[in-house]
Formats: C-alpha cells, sequence, structure tokens
C-alpha cells in the first residue's frame, strides 16, 4: 500500500504542473437589507416552511399547529423547551432503533440567507446524527440573531478541523430524477420546518 | 458516420423521443440560467473557482500529503489507488476483511469509473445504489446517461414497468410521487439491513483533513450514519486546499448543476463516527497522465455538476449512452480520449464547438478548445477516419491555391443545379443524411460583392 502511495505522488510530482498562486480567501459583495426576510424566501425556495416567532413560547405553540406536529407518535426533541419528546436520544445506543421516529425538533446553529441552509453539527446529536436522516418530519429551531448572508460568511464563523460531523440542511429531502418532476421526501424527512425565533 | 453518432442512431431514430430529451434535458440548463442570474457575484466566483483549482493542481502532492495527514490525525484510514484494479481490490479488502455482505453506496462517479460494482458483486457482495436515478439504472441493468441525473433518458411509464417487475410495485404506475414512495419504502429496507456505507466525495480539504458529500435526498448520509463503517472514495483532484474555499465551490455547484442554491445536505465528515470506521480511498487511475498535459490539465478543475451537458446542443440530442463512457457530454469526450484515446477518438467530434460548455463551466474550463485541441491531437496520431483525413488534405490543397478554389466553386455551381437533388443529398455524406440540400445560386459571393461595389 505504500508503494502505490510512493507511486501516485511521484507521478503527480513529474507531471510538473506549473506554479499558480492561491487567491485570498474569497468573500461576496453580496448584503441582504432584511436577512430574516430573505432566510424565509430561500427556505420557501428550497421547499422549506419558515415560522417567524417571537421566543420559544411562541414556537411551542406556533409548532402545535402544524399537522405532522399532532400527528406525531415517536418524537425526539432536542429543543425540550418547545416540544417534549416521547424518546430519549441519550437512550437508544443503536441508530437504527431510531427508524419509527415521525418527527425530531433539533436546535440548528445558524442559517444561511442566501440559500436557507441550516447549520448544525453532532455536538448536540452525539453518535445519533442519523436521526436527522430517518425522521419523517424535521423542525429546526434557529435564533434569528444568528443568520448569515452568503456561504462565504457562514465558513468565516465555522471552525472546522475538530473530529466531529457538521452539515447544512436546505429544505426537506428531495428528487427529480424521475423525468425532472420535483418530489418532496425521497429518503430523508418529508418535510422540514424551521422555526426563526427572536 | 462516427461511432458516436452511430451510437446516437437509436435516439436519432425516435423523433418524438428526441426532443423530450432535448427538452427534459434543455430545462435543468434554463433553470441553471435563472439561479446564476440572481447571483450578483457569479462571474466573480468563477474566476475564484478556476484560481483555487488551478492553484491545487500546482500544489497537488503538497496538498494530498496534507489531507492525508490531517485525516490521520482525526482518526480516519487512508489508502492509496494507483488504478481502478487497485481501488476496486482495496474496497473488497476493507468489505472482506470486516465480513461484510451488504453494501449501500451513494452516487459517486469514481466508483462507475472503476466499475466496482460488478467486482463487488462477484465476490458475492450486495451492492444497492441508493440514489433513486442511479437505483433505477442499477435495476434496469443499464449505466448511468448523466452525472446529475442518471436516469434522464427514461420516462415515467418505463420506470413504472420497471419497479413492477423488480421491486413488485403495481402494474401501471408512472406517478413520479408514488414511484419515488415505492422506492423509498424499497430502500428503507436496505438502508436499515446494510453493513457498511459507501459515499463519493464532492470536496476535500487539505487544511483539515475533512471532506464533503452533497446529495438532495439524503442517501448518502442516512447511508453512512447507519452502519458503523463509512468508505469515502476520491479521485486526487477533489483537493482545495481551504474550508473557506468551499463556499465558492457550494455557491456553484447545485446552481450550475440543477438551478437550486445548494443541495438539501452538505455534510461535512471529519474523521469517522465514534465508535466506527472511516476509510478514505485516493485514486489515481489517469489523472497524474492529465496533470501532466499542457493542455488539457484544466480539465481536472471539473467539480461535475453536469452543466456543459444540460447545454450541450450534441448531448441533449444524442443521448448519455451514446458517448458509451462514464462521464459523457462535453467533459466526458475530454477526459475519456486520455484514459483512452483509440477507443475513445470519435467523442471529441462529438461537438459543434459552439462554446456553449465552456460558457455554462462553473470553474471556468475552456471545454470546446479543448476539443479542438483533441481532434489536432488525434489526426497526429491517425486515429482520425481516413475519409476525414483525405477531404482535410485535399481542402488544404484546393483552399491554399485561390484560382483552383474559384474553379471549384465554379465547378459545384454548375454541376449542382444540373444534378437532382438526391444525387446532390448523397454526394453530400452524412451531412445530406437529415438535410435538404440548398438551390445553389448562380454567382459566387465574391461576385457579388464584386458587381455591388462596382469594381
Amino acid at each position: 500500500m505504500g508503494s502505490s502511495r510512493d507511486t501516485v505522488l511521484e507521478r503527480l510530482r513529474q507531471a510538473r504542473c506549473p506554479q499558480a498562486p492561491l487567491p485570498d480567501v474569497p468573500t461576496s459583495p453580496v448584503r441582504f437589507e432584511d436577512l430574516p426576510a430573505r432566510f424565509a424566501q430561500s427556505v420557501t425556495d428550497v421547499a422549506g416552511t419558515c415560522l417567524r416567532v417571537p421566543g420559544l413560547a411562541e414556537a411551542a405553540a406556533a409548532l402545535r399547529e402544524l399537522s405532522v406536529v399532532q400527528s406525531a407518535r415517536q418524537i425526539v426533541s432536542l429543543v425540550p423547551q418547545v416540544i417534549r419528546g416521547t424518546l430519549d436520544l441519550d437512550g437508544v445506543a443503536d441508530p437504527h432503533l431510531l427508524e419509527g421516529v415521525d418527527l425530531a425538533v433539533v436546535p440548528g446553529e445558524f442559517g444561511v440567507a442566501e440559500n436557507g441552509a441550516v447549520w448544525m453539527t453532532d455536538a448536540v446529536l452525539k453518535q445519533r446524527r442519523a436521526v436527522l436522516f430517518v425522521t419523517q418530519h424535521l423542525v429546526l429551531v434557529v435564533p434569528a440573531g444568528e443568520l448569515v448572508h452568503t456561504m462565504h460568511d457562514a465558513y468565516a464563523r465555522l471552525h472546522l478541523g475538530a473530529p466531529g460531523f457538521g452539515l447544512f440542511i436546505a429544505g426537506p429531502s428531495k428528487t427529480a430524477d424521475i423525468e425532472q418532476a420535483l418530489v418532496i421526501g425521497a429518503h430523508g424527512a418529508r418535510s422540514a420546518t424551521i422555526v426563526l425565533v427572536g | 458516420m462516427n461511432a458516436h453518432a452511430r451510437a446516437a442512431e437509436r435516439l436519432v431514430r425516435d423523433d418524438a423521443r428526441l426532443h423530450w430529451h432535448d427538452a427534459a434535458v434543455w430545462n435543468v440548463r434554463a433553470k441553471r440560467d435563472r439561479a446564476a442570474q440572481a447571483v450578483p457575484d457569479w462571474e466573480a466566483l468563477r474566476d475564484a473557482a478556476s484560481r483555487i483549482k488551478l492553484h491545487t493542481l500546482s500544489r497537488l502532492p503538497e496538498y494530498l500529503e496534507e489531507f492525508e495527514r490531517k485525516a490521520l490525525a482525526l482518526g480516519a484510514r487512508v489508502h492509496w489507488a494507483a488504478d481502478a484494479a487497485e481501488h476496486n481490490a482495496i474496497v473488497l479488502g476493507l468489505l472482506r476483511e470486516r465480513g461484510v455482505t451488504r453494501l449501500v453506496k451513494s452516487k459517486s462517479m469514481l466508483t462507475e469509473e472503476c466499475h466496482l460494482n460488478p467486482e463487488l458483486e462477484k465476490a458475492g457482495i450486495e451492492v444497492v445504489d441508493t440514489d433513486l436515478g442511479e437505483r433505477i439504472v442499477q435495476l434496469a441493468h443499464e449505466p448511468p446517461s448523466h452525472i446529475v441525473l442518471p436516469a434522464v433518458h427514461m420516462k415515467r411509464e418505463e420506470i413504472g414497468d420497471l419497479f413492477h417487475r423488480t421491486i413488485g410495485t403495481p402494474a401501471g404506475l408512472s406517478d413520479p410521487k408514488q414511484l419515488t414512495e415505492a422506492a423509498r419504502q424499497h430502500l428503507r429496507a436496505k438502508f436499515m439491513a446494510s453493513q457498511a456505507g459507501l459515499t463519493g466525495v464532492n470536496f476535500a480539504v487539505a487544511e483539515t483533513g475533512g471532506f464533503v458529500v452533497c446529495t438532495n435526498e439524503g442517501n448518502a448520509d442516512l447511508g453512512v450514519s447507519l452502519p458503523p463503517i463509512h468508505i469515502a472514495c476520491m479521485g486526487v483532484e477533489k483537493l482545495v486546499p481551504r474550508a473557506a474555499d468551499l463556499a465558492v465551490f457550494l455557491r456553484l455547484l447545485a446552481r450550475s448543476g440543477t438551478g437550486q442554491p445548494i443541495t438539501t445536505y452538505t455534510s461535512h465528515f471529519h474523521g469517522p463516527r465514534p465508535g466506527g470506521e472511516l476509510h478514505i480511498v485516493l485514486v489515481d487511475n489517469g489523472r497524474s497522465t492529465l496533470l501532466a498535459s499542457e493542455t488539457h490539465r484544466r480539465a481536472l478543475c471539473c467539480i461535475r455538476c453536469g452543466a456543459c451537458m444540460n447545454t450541450c446542443p450534441v448531448y441533449r440530442r444524442s443521448g448519455g449512452h451514446s458517448y458509451g463512457t462514464t462521464v459523457p457530454g462535453p467533459i466526458g469526450s475530454v477526459l475519456s480520449p486520455a484514459a483512452d484515446m483509440e477507443r475513445n477518438a470519435a467523442l471529441p467530434f462529438a461537438s459543434s464547438l459552439c462554446g456553449s460548455c465552456s460558457d455554462v463551466c462553473p470553474v471556468r474550463i475552456d471545454l470546446h478548445s479543448q476539443l479542438l485541441a483533441w481532434r489536432r491531437e488525434l489526426d497526429v496520431r491517425g486515429l482520425t477516419p481516413a475519409a476525414k483525413r483525405r477531404g482535410a488534405a485535399v481542402a488544404s490543397f484546393v483552399l491554399r491555391r485561390p484560382w483552383m478554389y474559384r474553379l471549384a466553386g465554379k465547378m459545384v455551381r454548375f454541376f449542382g443545379r444540373l444534378l437532382p437533388a438526391g444525387v446532390l443529398r448523397a454526394l453530400s455524406g452524412g451531412w445530406g443524411r437529415e438535410r435538404e440540400v440548398p438551390p445553389l445560386p448562380a454567382r459566387s459571393f465574391r461576385e457579388e460583392w464584386r458587381g455591388k461595389r462596382g469594381v
């Protein structure tokens, strides 16, 4: 195996690609006047639902109105102030046991206005990140003060490199693999509700 | 007719289907335009992407070593493969050692390029492609016809029939919603039963040792968050130097590919899950040869968005399968001759050189110039058809002698007006097969021009 490593690296060195300078860390001039409004629009564009509420109590009330919340039997909640879960993630040793989850309520770290994506890491999910993908419906709770304009601003606040998993989620799972017809709910969540609090 | 044109016959002969395919693919190009136009700094992004990639290529060995060092420190294991056979052997070895017989895969053009699936299946491993489009073509025993939309060549009714035969859906289904739901149920069971997950890699970051996988369906994430083993296969050109560079590529990728502002899931993996294993397989398989080519190394900047396919008038009207390669369309026609010049000699000619591919490419690969360059290289190596070479030799001889060119023009106009249309069509070679020869003018442009200016 060591020999293939050397072979590949040696071949690449022999290719003698001429030096080209590394550009500065890229930035964008894009700035939105009303960040929450633009974020909400972007969430809608990626087939998600965005609810804006002043506080956690109102978030809880708004979610109780949703049919996906009303009909959910198995709920995993990492935002107990908003919805109480029926399944304690800490008690789930094997991610396969999450298969029956109807609704997952998870805090998002921040949102990106240009595309409606929400960043979260397994710091909150621990080893059970599978719940994000296994659940039938997903609710992400994001503080309205934690919005950035573009992906450049997103990476400026991320400090990647430590062991762990992090991801952007933009809307529900979707596919257009059959005649380009957009279908929501391919493998992951059939709906994504982003609750913008504050 | 060259090999690509012959292979395109099947689609071309079915006029209604040809236009359906053309419109379906063009629709994706239109979505890309709307998304790109909504980003004011789009052209600056393309510049940045191109410069970041060209810089990375210029220091690829160093960045690969940095990536490996960081990935190992995160607890991943890193494997190196010089070619497809070695890549397949590494993956098979990993699965065998761990007694894995059920593998779920998300989309990876690299494993298609290496023909991994048949190798694993021969060894008794069940391999399930989980991207819906990929699963459809896998069940149909066909290769993907597009790198982003693997089943873009199939109609909903055909997919309904296929699902009826293979996964037991009721006969006659054709609603994409119902078909997708059926696939969801079928594949959810496969996810739950899998013992290992394999993904491709969209971008790997040298400074962190992590990598990013983008999907819309969530299949990559489901595939690697349930079983304890994650194998990620990547070509050595997938690196970017800094995490901050991801912003550029993620803003470009989905907008260029499907017109979305970002894919639904953009997952960043840094090391294995606690208690799990992460294996990263770094693959050369001809990439170092391409890097050594002054003309073609830019093709290694490709981020596999598929925009050049969607815009290409030849791809849209010939279909992905006509190329006979893993990556079809303009970028495929640049990459494939580098891998096997003789086998893929027809592909650089499957282009009108209109340049639309270069215009939409998010990393500014000069695709149409590269196709032209390939034609020259193939000609020098004697790999262009004899008739084309003879024709070019005659044209070169005549065009260098103005008197002979004028005489030839006169003869064509004279006989052209006497001969019946059918004979002219036959004489015009492949050109006249689908077209009428226009009526020939009595006088040449030159003669008209002289008359007008009164010279």
